[in-house]
């Protein structure tokens, strides 16, 4: 399909949402559920006191720290457990036990051991990424290219040249994989985080909304949020994907 | 340069799953002088590539050693597959082993103009016929001007006028850049037409069953008749 078209049916499928939530809020004729044009009033009130986009970039630093320490820390301990097996036998288990912890107990035991701070919150997130990061990025350095790393070592290969030139690249697609799913669970739970325990940010006023049962305000933020989200995938995380992958036939 | 002696007490491969352990090796000798062309012959599966993957130092896991003549030789290694980087350009693969730098890069593309590639220097390996992608393999492996060449069936899978140009090219390159050369190959024209000596290989466990030192001209190595001679000599037992 080409790419206009497929954007105009995209718009379709987005605008038949916006009718069925507004034939819906006409229905139900409740304060609890109000219809586009509300929403998209408190969105705009919001923007006009600054305090809207002012949140999403608070929320947003603590994002990108978060998934920037998380895919990094993630990464390395992936390809070191796939590269060796012992070490996957020793610390495998520790990361399955990392991945079935719920993020609400590593938020909560990070505001208790390092009280209601940035380095816990920005902290409580990355770690609930980790192993999520690092099993998948070790499913790729299992399936590194044997026959390309005696290459290497045969060539004497610095070892950071052969990273950069032989393994990473072979890493790329497991990479993309965290990454997408990365930052969708990385925003998620920084809501929460700031939820818990922290003063500003788009978790914070989605709790004062909530206090005040503000429904219309809960999804003006809501969407606000996704809007950036999707933003970041289509103008950075494709891009970059299309230029790793341009070398494939 | 560098000569190599090559003596293994003893390599095995263990017993796997669906397999029984396999003897390779058992008090295996053969050392090669400074500047001699080895041309390796043998059926395939007897152990030639693990022979060269242990002169590489790809393959510790066996009792003996392998010396070198001479300070630590460079060494270079064609693989039976080029072993490209597929995500790397055909200049930056050329220029992988050399330093980093626009001097690695000048002496890259020199050594791709040296094969006849220079044209695709900016394209993919993938979008290379596997004759072009040899080629790459060659002048990487040509480009850190190797005291030690390594060569497992390089020339494999073309037809004989593309394997036959890959050969005139190496020959080429070696007169200008000397190395001690171990190849590997089933093909006994192939040896011929390439080796100062040729050593024809039995097993299991491998050993040496024939040793020859070949001293043929360029003119004599051209004709049919001489290599149909040689061939002869080595012993019409084996195909090849």
């Amino acid at each position: 399909m080409s790419t206009p078209k497929r954007l105009l049916l995209t718009a379709a499928s987005l605008l038949a949402l916006l009718l069925l939530w507004q034939f819906a809020a006409l229905w139900a004729q409740s304060r609890l559920l109000p219809g586009p044009p509300e929403v998209f009033e408190a969105m705009a009130r919001a923007t006009r006191t600054g305090v809207l986009p002012e949140s999403i970039a608070i929320t947003l630093a603590r994002v990108a720290a978060s998934f920037l320490i998380a895919m990094t820390l993630g990464s390395a301990i992936g390809i070191v457990l796939g590269r060796s097996v012992a070490l996957n036998e020793l610390f495998g288990p520790w990361v399955v036990v990392l991945l079935n912890l719920p993020a609400l107990v590593v938020i909560i035991l990070c505001y208790v051991w390092f009280g209601l701070t940035e380095v816990a919150a920005i902290t409580a997130v990355a770690v609930n990424k980790i192993p999520n990061v690092a099993v998948t990025m070790r499913e790729g350095a299992v399936a590194l290219s044997r026959d390309l790393d005696e290459m290497a070592q045969v060539y004497r290969l610095p070892r950071l040249r052969a990273l950069r030139h032989v393994t990473l690249p072979q890493l790329v697609p497991f990479f993309a994989a965290s990454a997408r799913s990365g930052l969708a669970l990385t925003w998620k739970i920084v809501l929460v985080v700031e939820l818990l325990g922290r003063s500003n940010g788009v978790g914070f006023e989605l709790q004062t909304a909530f206090q005040l049962f503000d429904v219309a305000g809960i999804l003006a933020y809501a969407l606000a949020f996704t809007a950036v989200v999707q933003v970041i995938e289509i103008g950075l995380l494709q891009p970059w994907e299309r230029r790793a992958n341009r070398w494939r036939r | 340069m560098s000569g190599i002696g090559i003596d293994i007490a003893e390599k095995r491969y263990k017993a796997q799953a669906g397999g029984p352990g396999r003897e390779v090796f058992r008090s295996f000798r053969l050392d090669i002088g400074a500047g001699e062309f080895v041309a390796l012959l043998g059926e395939s599966g007897i152990g030639k590539t693990t022979l060269l993957n242990i002169v590489a130092g790809l393959d510790p896991d066996f009792r003996g050693q392998v010396r070198f003549s001479g300070a630590a030789p460079r060494l270079a290694y064609a693989f039976q597959n080029p072993r490209l980087l597929p995500w790397r350009s055909v200049l930056d693969n050329v220029a992988l082993p050399l330093p980093a730098g626009e001097e690695g890069r000048r002496r890259a593309r020199a050594m791709l103009e040296e094969v006849g590639l220079a044209e695709l220097a900016d394209a993919y390996p993938e979008r290379l016929s596997l004759g072009q992608q040899r080629r790459v393999a060659l002048a990487r492996a040509f480009a850190i001007g190797p005291d030690v060449l390594l060569m497992d069936e390089p020339f494999v899978s073309l037809d004989e006028a593309g394997a036959a140009r890959l050969r005139d090219l190496l020959r080429r390159l070696l007169a200008g850049r000397p190395a001690t050369v171990l190849f590997v190959t089933h093909d006994r024209r192939e040896a011929v037409e390439l080796a100062s000596r040729i050593v024809v290989l039995e097993g299991a466990p491998v050993r040496i069953v024939r040793d020859m030192p070949l001293a043929l001209t360029a003119a004599e190595r051209a004709s049919p008749e001489r290599i149909d001679a040689v061939r002869r000599a080595l012993g019409a037992e084996a195909p090849g």
